[in-house]
C-alpha cells in the first residue's frame, strides 16, 4: 500500500533534508557577495557611525557672550562662562556682532550681560538681568545650552555669596548621581540600541532577500516538486540565517565592548538568549515579507521601509517613546526592535535585571510566533 | 495502446488578475512508456500546464490525476512519482556539480549504496565526471541542462516533466539530450517533452499542442502532419528575386501558407489540385513531404497578413555597392575569456545576413560590436562606411534595432513608445507625426494606442517593437532573436514585413539559434565558441552535410557535423 | 540634441509616474515618514515618570515635593517607601529618576545648615536624565530662593532669564520638518535615479537607448533631470505639507529655498546615477541606495549635531550634501536665515554637484560595456 509506506518514508526523511537543506544554504552564504555585504559589511559600518558619528554629548558647546558690562561682577561672571569646560566661549562686545554666528550655527546661543548689570545688582528694587539666548532650531541643544549656563551662572552665584558680606550657601543643594553611565556618555546607550538596528538588517533584510531569491530563481518551484515538507524547507533556510545572525550579533557585541568602551555588566548568555529570541522574531518578520513580494527588488524595498526604517525610528534606541505622541505610542508595541533595545541598554550598562528582561522576552516571543503562524498558513507548496 | 499515466480532464486555469485563462477545458491523456510533445509558442500555456501535473499549482476547473493519484489531494505522491526540472532548469548556482546532485539526493531521498551507483550512472550518462567540483553557475548552457536533468533522474521517477529543457542550447547537446531521453524510455520512464520547437514535436510518440490556452490537437503527430499531406509543395530553380516571388504567391487565396527555405520556396496549399500561379517567374514547383509546423499553421487557419504594408511605405534604401556592414578581425576578451575571436565578414546591400548558433557561442557579442554596443578589444567593425563607437548621431539614425524580448518601455503607452523613439531617432514635427501616422495604419495599431505596452498582446506587442525600429526608414537593421517563442503566425507576418524591406534595398543582420529561422537569410555565419566555423549560404552549408545516407540533410545536421569537426581540431 | 535631451526627460518621468506602484512608492512612503518621523523623532523630555522618596516628616520637605507636583514636566510621581525601592525602580525603569530627600533636611534648613537632596537618574537614558536634572534644578533653585525670601535673607537679585530663539516653544516636529524636507527629496531623488539605468538594464532597453542616435552624454542628463525634477517636487511637497498642514513657519525666502534644493537635488542626482551605473539589477540599485543613505543621514547633522561628534571625524561632512541642506532648511524654515549665510552653504553643495556628476558620466561611459 503506497500511501502508508510514502508518508513513513517522508517522515523518515526528514532529519536528512533538513541537513541537506542547511548545506546547501551555508555553502550559499559564503559564496553569495551581497549575504557577506549584509551581514557583515553593513553592520560594520553602523557600528562605526555609532560608535564614532552619532552622540548627543555636548563636550564643547559653542556659545557666545555678550560683555556690555566690563565691572568686575560681569567679568566674573564671564570667568565661569569661560572655566566652564563644557562651553567654547566667543566673547563680544555688542549683541550684533554674535546674530551673525547665532544664524550661521557658529554658536548655538548666546549669554548677554547688559551694560547696567552691575548697576542694578546694588539696587534693592530691580532685578539685574543676564539674558541667555538658545537657537531653537536645534532643540535639544537649546535645551543642554540653557541648562549649562544654569549651572554656569549658579555656581557663579555661589562665589558671589562666598565672597559677599553674608557668606550664605543656597539652601538647598543638588546632588544628581548617574547610575550606570557616570561618565555620561550618550555613546553607550546608543551603541547598545544599535545593535537592535543591526540585528534587523540581518534578521529581515537579508532573510527577504534570499527567499525572494529562491522564489526568482525557480529553485524554490525545484524544490516544491520534491517531497520536502514546507516547514523543512523554512526551517532549513532559516537556520543558517538564524547562526548568522548570532555570530554577527557577537561580533559586534564584540567590538562595541573591546573597541568602543561598552561595558557588559549582565551575563553573555542572557545576552545571548534575548538576542536569539529577537533574531526569532526578526526572521518571522523577513520570512513573511519575502512570501509576499515574490522577487528580490520589492522585497528589499519593504524590508527597508516597513522594517527597518521603523526599527530605526520607534525602538526607543535614539529617541524617547515616552516623548512621543500617543498614537506613535502604540504603534511602538508591535515593534520587536523595542523590547529588544530595552532589554540590551539594561543587560550591557546596568545588569541581568531578570522582571524587566523577562518582561520584555514575552511580547517578542508572541510578536515572533504570529507573523511565523501567519506565513504558514499563507504558504502552501504550491506557486499559487 | 499504452496504459494511461496522467489524465487531464476539463481543466482549465485562470490566473488572478489575467484577462484570459492561461488554459481553457483541456482534455489528455498521457500514455505510458512514451515521450509527449507539449508544443507550442511561448504564452501558450505549456509552463502553466506542466506545473499543474507536477501538482505545483492548483486547477480552476477540472482534474488531473498521475497514476489515479489526484494532483491536488495526493499532492505528496505526485511528488514522490515525478522528476521534474523547470526552466531555469532548478539549480543552485553557487553550489558545485556535486553538491547540487547530493542535494537532491538527500531531498529524494536516494541514500547509501544505491546513492554511489546513481551518481555514478548520472555523471557518465551527463558527461559531468570531469566537472564535479566546478560551480553550476561557471558550467556552459548545455551543461547546465544536462546537470538539470540529472537533478531530476537522481531517483528513477516514473515520469518525468521537462519544461523546454532544450532552448538555447547548441545542436550536439540538443541531440545528446534526446539520446539520453530516449535510454530513459526504455527504462520505463515517461517523458513530458515541452518545447517551443515545432521539428522537435515530430520526434516524439504523442502529441500536445496548444496555442493560446486551448488544445488543438492531440495525438500522434504524424496523423497531424498527414492532413496536409499533398498539400505542401516547394518552388525550386526560382529565377529571380525569391522574395518578390514569395510575396506574389501569398496574394493567391489558395496559399494559406508561403515561407522561405533557402533558395527555395515553401508552399502549403488549402487545395491541392488548384494551380500556383508564378506570374512568370520561372521555377518549379513539385511535392515535398510536409513537416509538423505546415500542419500546425493549417490547423491555426494560415497566414492571415498577406502584404507588408511597412514595406510598401518604406522608401528605398540608397543604392550602393560598397559592403553595408563589415566586420573586420572583431575580437572581443572579458579578462582570460575570449567571446569573439577575430572574426570577419561582410554584408552587401539588400541581403539578410544571419548569425547562428547556440546560447554563449558570442552572436550578442559580435552584434553588438557591430551596433557599436561594445568596443572591440581588436578589429573594426563598420557600418555604412562608419564605425559605429564614434559614430555621431547622425550615423547612427541610419540604423534600426530591435533587441531580444521587445524591449519596449512597458510602463508607457504605445502612443508614448511611439512618440519616445520616433523623437530619439531626430523625426520631429511633421516628418515625425507621420510616421507615426503610418506606424499606426501599417501595424494597425489604432485600438492600442493608449494601452500600456506591457498590456498588449504578444503579437502586437512585437509590431510595437518593429513599428518602433523601423519607423524612421533605417537602411540597416539589426535584429537579435527577434522572433525567439513566438507562434508561427507571428513569425510569418514578422518575416513578411522583413522581406518586404529587404525588397527596398534594406539590409538586415540578424541573430538567431533558431535552425528554421535562419532558412529566411540569404547567408548565414555559424558562431560556435566564440568563431566562424562557416559561412555561407543556407544550401551551400546544407551542401556540406550531404552524404549518401543523408541526401537532405538539415540546417541543424551540417551545424553538428561542422561542430564535430571543430571540436575534434580543437579540444577545449 | 536639445530635442532629444528632452525627449528622453519626458520619457523617464513618463515610466516613473505611470507605473502605479512606482508612483505610490514616491508619493505614499515619504508622507507617512513625514507624519510619523515629524512626531516621533523627539528628544524631548516631557511626561516623564519619576520618583520621590521623602525620609523627612517635615514641613520644609512637604513644600518641595509639593513643587514637584506642580511641575508640568513630572506627570506621574510615583512615592517610594524606602531607599531599597530605589535600586528596582531605576533598574526596571519605572522612572527616569528618584528623588530622595533624607530625614535632615528640614532640620538642616531650619538651622540654616545646607540641606541636600540626591538625585539618583537612568543613565540609560543620560540625554534624558541630564535634561531632567535641568529641571529639577530650576524646582529646587525657586524652593532655594522662596525660602531665602521666608527666613528674611535678602534675595539675590541677579536673575537668569532664559529665552528661546526661532523656536519658542522648543516644538521639536518644527524642528523634524524642516530636516526631513531635505532628508525625503534625498531619499526620492535616489530611489529615481538608482533605479533608472538599473531598470534599463533588466528589462534590455538600455541597448535600444545606446544604438540610438543618443549620445552618452544626453543619456545622462536625460536621466539626472528626471531625478532632480522629481526630488525637487518631493521637497516642495514636504514644505507645503510641513507649512500649511502642520503649521511650521516659514521665515526665509522661498527662492532662496528652491535654489538650494535644486542644488542639493543635483549632487544627489550625481550619487545616484553613480549607483545605478554600478549597479547590474534593481536589487543591488535599492542595497546601494541604502548603503549610501545610512551614513549620509547620520552624519549629516540630522538627528545629532555635528559639533558633537569627534573632531576628527568632523571633517568627513564636508562632502556630505546634506549637511549643508540641513542648515539651509533650518535657517529658511525658522530663522530667517540672510542670503549670505545660504550662499555660504550653496557654493559646496554646488562644487559636489559637479564633482558627482561628471563623474557619474566618466564612469557611465566606461560602465557601458
Amino acid at each position: 500500500m503506497m500511501q502508508k509506506t510514502l508518508a513513513e518514508e517522508i517522515r523518515e526523511g526528514r532529519w536528512r533534508r533538513l541537513k541537506a537543506l542547511w548545506t546547501k544554504e551555508s555553502y550559499q552564504i559564503v559564496r553569495d557577495p551581497s549575504t557577506i555585504l549584509i551581514s557583515v559589511v553593513l553592520p560594520l559600518i553602523l557600528l562605526f557611525l555609532y560608535g564614532y558619528g552619532v552622540s548627543l554629548d555636548l563636550d564643547h558647546l559653542r556659545i557666545g557672550l555678550v560683555l556690555e558690562d566690563t565691572a568686575p561682577d560681569a567679568q566674573r561672571f564671564a570667568k565661569s562662562m569661560t572655566d566652564d569646560p563644557y562651553f567654547d566661549v566667543k566673547i563680544v562686545r555688542d549683541r550684533r556682532e554674535i546674530i551673525p554666528d547665532l544664524m550661521s550655527g557658529a554658536v548655538r546661543g548666546f549669554v548677554v550681560v547688559p551694560s547696567y548689570f552691575s548697576a542694578f545688582r546694588y539696587r534693592p528694587d530691580v532685578i539685574a538681568p543676564i539674558q541667555v539666548i538658545a537657537d531653537g532650531s536645534e532643540p535639544n541643544t537649546a535645551n543642554f545650552l540653557q541648562n549649562y549656563v544654569l549651572g554656569a551662572f549658579n555656581n557663579w552665584l555661589i562665589q558671589e555669596r562666598l565672597q559677599g558680606d553674608v557668606k550664605r550657601l543656597p539652601p538647598v543643594n543638588v546632588q544628581p548621581r548617574f547610575w550606570y553611565n557616570e561618565q555620561l556618555e550618550s555613546r553607550f546607550f546608543l551603541l547598545s540600541g544599535s545593535l537592535a538596528i543591526i540585528m534587523t538588517l540581518i534578521g529581515t533584510l537579508l532573510t527577504a532577500l534570499v527567499v525572494a531569491r529562491e522564489w526568482e530563481r525557480g529553485t524554490m518551484e525545484a524544490m516544491m516538486s520534491t517531497n520536502v515538507g514546507i516547514v523543512e524547507l523554512v526551517i532549513g533556510k532559516i537556520l543558517p540565517y538564524f547562526l548568522l545572525g548570532m555570530v554577527s550579533m557577537t561580533i559586534c557585541a564584540v567590538i562595541s565592548v573591546l573597541v568602543f568602551g561598552l561595558p557588559l555588566r549582565g551575563s553573555f548568555l542572557l545576552l545571548g538568549l534575548v538576542s536569539a529570541v529577537f533574531l526569532f522574531c526578526a526572521l518571522g518578520i523577513g520570512l513573511m515579507i519575502s512570501t509576499l513580494a515574490k522577487n528580490q527588488a520589492l522585497a528589499s524595498q519593504i524590508a527597508i521601509t516597513a522594517g527597518f526604517l521603523p526599527a530605526y525610528i520607534l525602538s526607543g534606541f535614539l529617541f524617547e517613546i515616552a516623548s512621543m505622541p500617543v498614537w506613535i505610542q502604540c504603534l511602538t508595541y508591535v515593534m520587536p526592535a523595542k523590547y529588544f533595545v530595552q532589554c540590551l541598554q539594561t543587560l550591557f550598562m546596568v545588569g541581568n535585571i531578570w522582571g524587566l528582561i523577562l518582561f520584555n522576552l514575552l511580547p517578542m516571543l508572541g510578536i515572533g510566533a504570529i507573523f511565523f503562524l501567519i506565513t504558514a498558513y499563507k504558504t502552501v507548496k504550491r506557486l499559487d | 495502446m499504452n496504459e494511461v499515466l496522467v489524465n487531464i480532464q476539463n481543466l482549465s486555469k485562470l490566473f488572478p488578475k489575467a484577462q484570459t485563462p492561461a488554459l481553457q477545458d483541456i482534455n489528455a491523456t498521457i500514455p505510458k512508456g512514451e515521450i509527449v510533445g507539449l508544443v507550442g509558442p511561448d504564452g501558450s500555456g505549456k509552463t502553466t500546464l506542466i506545473r499543474l501535473i507536477a501538482g505545483l499549482l492548483k486547477p480552476t476547473a477540472g482534474t488531473i490525476t498521475v497514476e489515479g493519484y489526484d494532483t491536488i489531494k495526493d499532492a505528496e505522491n505526485i511528488h514522490y512519482l515525478t522528476g521534474y526540472m523547470p526552466q531555469k532548469f532548478g539549480l543552485y548556482e553557487d553550489l558545485t556539480v556535486m553538491q547540487n546532485l547530493n542535494l537532491y539526493a538527500d531531498l529524494r531521498g536516494v541514500v547509501g549504496e544505491e546513492r554511489k551507483a546513481t551518481m555514478e550512472r548520472l555523471l557518465k550518462f551527463t558527461g559531468l565526471e570531469p566537472f564535479t567540483e566546478r560551480l553550476a553557475k561557471n558550467l556552459s548552457g548545455g551543461m547546465k541542462q544536462k546537470l538539470g536533468l540529472a537533478c531530476a533522474l537522481i531517483k528513477k521517477p516514473t515520469l518525468l516533466l521537462l519544461d523546454e529543457p532544450s532552448v538555447g542550447v547548441d545542436p550536439i547537446s540538443r541531440r545528446e539530450l534526446w539520446k539520453m531521453v530516449h535510454e530513459l524510455l526504455e527504462q520505463g520512464v515517461s517523458i513530458v517533452w515541452s518545447t517551443a520547437y515545432l521539428d522537435e514535436a515530430e520526434r516524439c510518440h504523442t502529441v500536445i499542442l496548444i496555442n493560446e490556452g486551448k488544445l488543438l490537437y492531440h495525438g500522434n503527430p504524424k496523423t497531424l502532419t498527414d492532413r496536409v499531406a499533398g498539400r505542401v509543395f516547394k518552388v525550386t530553380h526560382i529565377e529571380g528575386s525569391r522574395r518578390q516571388l514569395l510575396a506574389y504567391v501569398l496574394q493567391q487565396k489558395n496559399v494559406i501558407d508561403g515561407t522561405i527555405q533557402a533558395q527555395d520556396l515553401r508552399l502549403v496549399l488549402k487545395e491541392a489540385t488548384l494551380p500556383v500561379d508564378l506570374n512568370g517567374f520561372k521555377g518549379t514547383v513539385e511535392p515535398t513531404p510536409p513537416r509538423f509546423e505546415d500542419a500546425f499553421l493549417d490547423i491555426l487557419g494560415g497566414i492571415p497578413e498577406r502584404e507588408s504594408e511597412l514595406a510598401k511605405m518604406a522608401p528605398r534604401a540608397p543604392e550602393t555597392t560598397e559592403k553595408v556592414v563589415v566586420a573586420d578581425n572583431l575580437t572581443k576578451k572579458f579578462g582570460a575569456f575570449t567571446a569573439a575571436d577575430h572574426i570577419s565578414f561582410e554584408v552587401p546591400r539588400g541581403e539578410i545576413f544571419g548569425l547562428l548558433g547556440p546560447n554563449g557561442a558570442g552572436k550578442s557579442t559580435i552584434f553588438k560590436m557591430l551596433c557599436g554596443l561594445l568596443t572591440p578589444t581588436e578589429g573594426r567593425a563598420a557600418v555604412n562606411g562608419v564605425d559605429l563607437q564614434k559614430a555621431p548621431g547622425v550615423a547612427r539614425s541610419h540604423i534600426g534595432y530591435m533587441a531580444q524580448k521587445f524591449s519596449l518601455y512597458g510602463t508607457l503607452s504605445s502612443k508614448q513608445n511611439l512618440d519616445f523613439f520616433s523623437g530619439i531617432y531626430n523625426l520631429k514635427n511633421g516628418p515625425r507625426e507621420a510616421a507615426i501616422k503610418e506606424m499606426v495604419e501599417v501595424f494597425s495599431l489604432q485600438p492600442y494606442l493608449n494601452m500600456t505596452s506591457d498590456s498588449l498582446p504578444l503579437g502586437f506587442k512585437q509590431r510595437l517593437a518593429l513599428a518602433c525600429s523601423t519607423m524612421h526608414h533605417p537602411e540597416v537593421l539589426f535584429l537579435d532573436e527577434p522572433t525567439s517563442g513566438v507562434d508561427p503566425l507571428t513569425r510569418r507576418e514578422f518575416w513578411t514585413h522583413i522581406n518586404g524591406l529587404v525588397e527596398k534595398g534594406v539590409t538586415v543582420m540578424v541573430t538567431t539559434h533558431f535552425m528554421d529561422e535562419a532558412e529566411y537569410c540569404d547567408r548565414i555565419a555559424l558562431i560556435y565558441r566564440g568563431r566562424v566555423i562557416h559561412i555561407g549560404t543556407p544550401d551551400g552549408l546544407k551542401e556540406i552535410a550531404k552524404s549518401p545516407e543523408h541526401p537532405n540533410p538539415t540546417l541543424e545536421d551540417t551545424f553538428v557535423k561542422l561542430i564535430e569537426e571543430y571540436d575534434a581540431k580543437n579540444p577545449s | 540634441m536639445i530635442n532629444r535631451i528632452l525627449i528622453l526627460i519626458w520619457k523617464e518621468l513618463l515610466a516613473v509616474l505611470r507605473d502605479r506602484r512606482s508612483r505610490i512608492s514616491i508619493i505614499l512612503p515619504p508622507i507617512i515618514q513625514l507624519f510619523i518621523f515629524a512626531f516621533a523623532a523627539t528628544l524631548d523630555v516631557k511626561d516623564v515618570p519619576i520618583g520621590i522618596l521623602n525620609r523627612d516628616n517635615g514641613e520644609q520637605a512637604f513644600e518641595l515635593v509639593q513643587r514637584f507636583h506642580g511641575a508640568p514636566v513630572f506627570s506621574h510621581i510615583i512615592y517610594l517607601k524606602g531607599v531599597e525601592e530605589i535600586a528596582p525602580f531605576i533598574d526596571n525603569q519605572k522612572g527616569v529618576m528618584v528623588v530622595s530627600i533624607d530625614e535632615q533636611f528640614s532640620r538642616n534648613l531650619d538651622a540654616g545648615k545646607p540641606a541636600n537632596v540626591q538625585l539618583i537618574l537612568d543613565g540609560r537614558k543620560s540625554n534624558t536624565a541630564q535634561i531632567v536634572v535641568g529641571y529639577t534644578s530650576r524646582i529646587v533653585d525657586q524652593f532655594s530662593a522662596d525660602f531665602d525670601a521666608k527666613v528674611g535673607f535678602e534675595p539675590e537679585n541677579a536673575a537668569l532669564i532664559s529665552r528661546i530663539w526661532f523656536n519658542p516653544n522648543i516644538l521639536y516636529y518644527w524642528y523634524n520638518i524642516s530636516s526631513l524636507v531635505a532628508t525625503l527629496s534625498m531619499l526620492t531623488c535616489l530611489v529615481v535615479t538608482t533605479q533608472s539605468v538599473a531598470r534599463e538594464r533588466e528589462l534590455g532597453t538600455f541597448d535600444q537607448l545606446l544604438v540610438s542616435p543618443l549620445v552618452p552624454f544626453e543619456i545622462l542628463i536625460g536621466k539626472i533631470v528626471p531625478g532632480i525634477l522629481i526630488g525637487a517636487a518631493e521637497g516642495t511637497l514636504m514644505m507645503t505639507i510641513g507649512t500649511l498642514v502642520l503649521g511650521v513657519p516659514f521665515t526665509g525666502s522661498l527662492l532662496l529655498f528652491f535654489l538650494s534644493l535644486f542644488v542639493f537635488v543635483s549632487a544627489i542626482s550625481g550619487i545616484g546615477l553613480f549607483i545605478s551605473a554600478l549597479s547590474s539589477t534593481q536589487q543591488q540599485a535599492m542595497l546601494g541606495t541604502f548603503i549610501f543613505m545610512m551614513p549620509s543621514v547620520l552624519l549629516s547633522g540630522f538627528a545629532t549635531p555635528i559639533e558633537n561628534m569627534p573632531t576628527w571625524l568632523q571633517p568627513l561632512t564636508y562632502v556630505i550634501p546634506m549637511r549643508y541642506m540641513l542648515i539651509i532648511s533650518k535657517g529658511l524654515f525658522l530663522k530667517a536665515l540672510p542670503a549670505s549665510i545660504v550662499f555660504h552653504n550653496i557654493w559646496p553643495m554646488a562644487v559636489i554637484a559637479c564633482f558627482t556628476i561628471t563623474g557619474a558620466g566618466a564612469f557611465f561611459k566606461r560602465r557601458l560595456q
